[in-house]
């Protein structure tokens, strides 16, 4: 057992659904197609929405059950492929608005959808060289997919957050960690390019799955666990179908990649959603439980991380909305209403 | 619109933590933070983070709306009484117009209030929504 785990979780939903089906109708997909991803419908950012208020409601419920003074928090990472800004840091809102600043380190970080586990891992490392009591790591989105492009059916909003801090204090104690990197061209987007572009099937086998595998073996490898050891596993989740495979590749059931499964129901928040799996773990997680989560972000990398759950968690469970309560809250919109809240229409100042 | 940066920056803290002030000598709250007591005309005030729930006392919905709040419309204005008493104007958000009703629970949540084009800047601030309330009890 590692000196850091997870203090404080909390998730945030946008409000608005939009079912796959009336995507596949406006732009014409065969029919059979969202249910091929499984995917039912999507989360999407009402219009004053952005990455930085969810990242602000999913850091706060963070901070709710973490139950720590914000002062004491000497490290925010924010990772998100949404910046509202490209030049002036979200984090620093998000820090500023809970009452973090001044005395914190604070930065945005890119890694596609990896992008907040990075800053995980590096808030887990301050936290146990002695250099910060606390930190929080940020992962949200307002995923953009060009309209009618096969990503529109999952690209979602939403986020998580973390308080991480000493195991003393943990939820959620980190027991390994390891990362897998490499350049593997499988999803970008250029500095003035609106949309994303993918390598379509190459986003799977040398993507998601060579490099999720890679880093779950290492950390299987490195720790001497095996697959039934795990009570949970968490994998990134750009569709329904990807975690359940790569977890059958792995050797990891079913039953246990379903609790922290949440794309089916709200859609791929990017840097959102395999650390909503995890919130949504720990939401039900027991005392002495181990969890596996293994982030993945384009371009590529993944980390694979083994928790194990403390007698701490069962209070705190109760001290913030659940990602399912958020999963539960929502109100449908039509595509024209969905493309206002997301900017797809050309328009002047009005 | 132009946001001048000088404005977002001076307000920042009252608008992003809900940081109104309290009279020291009638001991009454206002919001958003003013130099003089609105009650009693006192300088001699002091910061106080207020509660983020409350109650819609009153609200209107404003269908002609400023410019660069087309994407509002219908723009939903609600005076809020927090659960200290303090009475705050604030958009209400989340909420169809003929959701709303005097009496409901809200709470306080940061979201954009004022975009500046393209290119300025973004104006983040309060608004109001549903309330939602964490259920009890371990979900399944």
């Amino acid at each position: 057992m590692r000196k850091s785990g997870i203090v404080g979780w909390g998730a945030y939903i946008p409000r608005y659904r939009i079912r796959a089906s009336e995507i596949a109708t406006l732009w014409g997909w065969e029919p059979g197609v969202p249910h091929g991803l499984g995917v039912e419908e999507k989360a999407v950012a009402g219009v004053d929405e952005d990455a930085v208020t969810i990242g602000v409601e999913a850091a706060r419920n963070a901070l709710r059950r973490a139950g720590v003074d914000p002062a004491r928090i000497g490290a925010v990472f924010f990772g998100t492929e949404s910046k509202p800004y490209a030049v002036k840091p979200s984090a620093t809102i998000v820090a500023e608005a809970l009452g973090i600043t001044p005395n914190t380190m604070a930065s945005d970080l890119e890694f596609a959808c990896r992008a907040a586990s990075e800053g995980m891992r590096a808030a887990l490392g301050l936290v146990e060289s002695g250099f910060i009591e606390y930190g929080l790591a940020v992962g949200a989105d307002t995923a953009q997919a060009s309209p009618g492009d096969v990503l529109e059916f999952t690209a979602a909003s939403g986020g998580a957050a973390f308080v991480l801090g000493p195991a003393g204090d943990s939820v959620a104690v980190l027991e390994d960690v390891y990362t897998y990197v490499t350049d593997t061209p499988d999803f970008w987007r250029r500095g003035l390019s609106p949309y994303p572009a993918h390598g379509e099937g190459f986003t799977g086998e040398p993507a998601y799955f060579h490099h999720i595998e890679s880093a779950v073996r290492g950390l299987l490898e490195k720790t001497g666990l095996r697959p039934s050891d795990f009570d949970y596993a968490v994998f990134h989740q750009p569709n329904g179908k990807f975690p359940l495979r790569v977890a059958k590749k792995l050797g990891f059931p079913r039953e246990k990649v379903l609790p922290g499964l949440v794309t089916p129901h709200v859609g791929n928040t990017y840097n959102g959603s395999a650390l909503l799996g995890l919130a949504r773990v720990l939401d039900q997680a027991r005392p002495g439980q181990r969890i596996l989560v293994a982030p993945f972000g384009s371009g590529s990398g993944s980390d694979a991380y083994s928790f194990i759950v403390t007698d701490r968690i069962v209070e705190r469970q109760i001290l913030a909305p659940r990602v399912d309560d958020y999963i539960a809250r929502k109100t449908y919109a039509d595509y024209a209403t969905y493309a206002k809240m997301r900017g797809l229409y050309i328009r002047t100042t009005f | 619109m132009r946001l001048s940066p000088a404005m977002l920056w001076r307000t920042r803290i009252p608008r992003y933590r809900l940081v109104g002030r309290e009279c020291l000598e009638c001991g009454r709250r206002h919001y958003p933070p003013r130099p003089v007591c609105p009650h009693c005309g006192s300088r001699r005030l002091r910061d106080v983070v207020l509660p983020r729930t409350g109650t819609v006392e009153t609200y209107t919905v404003i269908y002609t709306v400023m410019e660069g709040f087309r994407d509002r419309a219908p723009h939903v204005i609600a005076l809020v009484r927090l659960d200290d008493g303090t009475r705050v104007l604030a958009p209400l958000t989340d909420v169809d117009p003929s959701g709303v009703s005097t009496g409901m629970r809200v709470e306080a949540t940061l979201r954009r209030i004022r975009v500046d084009g393209d290119t300025g800047l973004i104006g983040y601030g309060l608004s109001f929504r549903p309330l939602m309330e964490p259920r009890q009890g371990a979900s399944k």
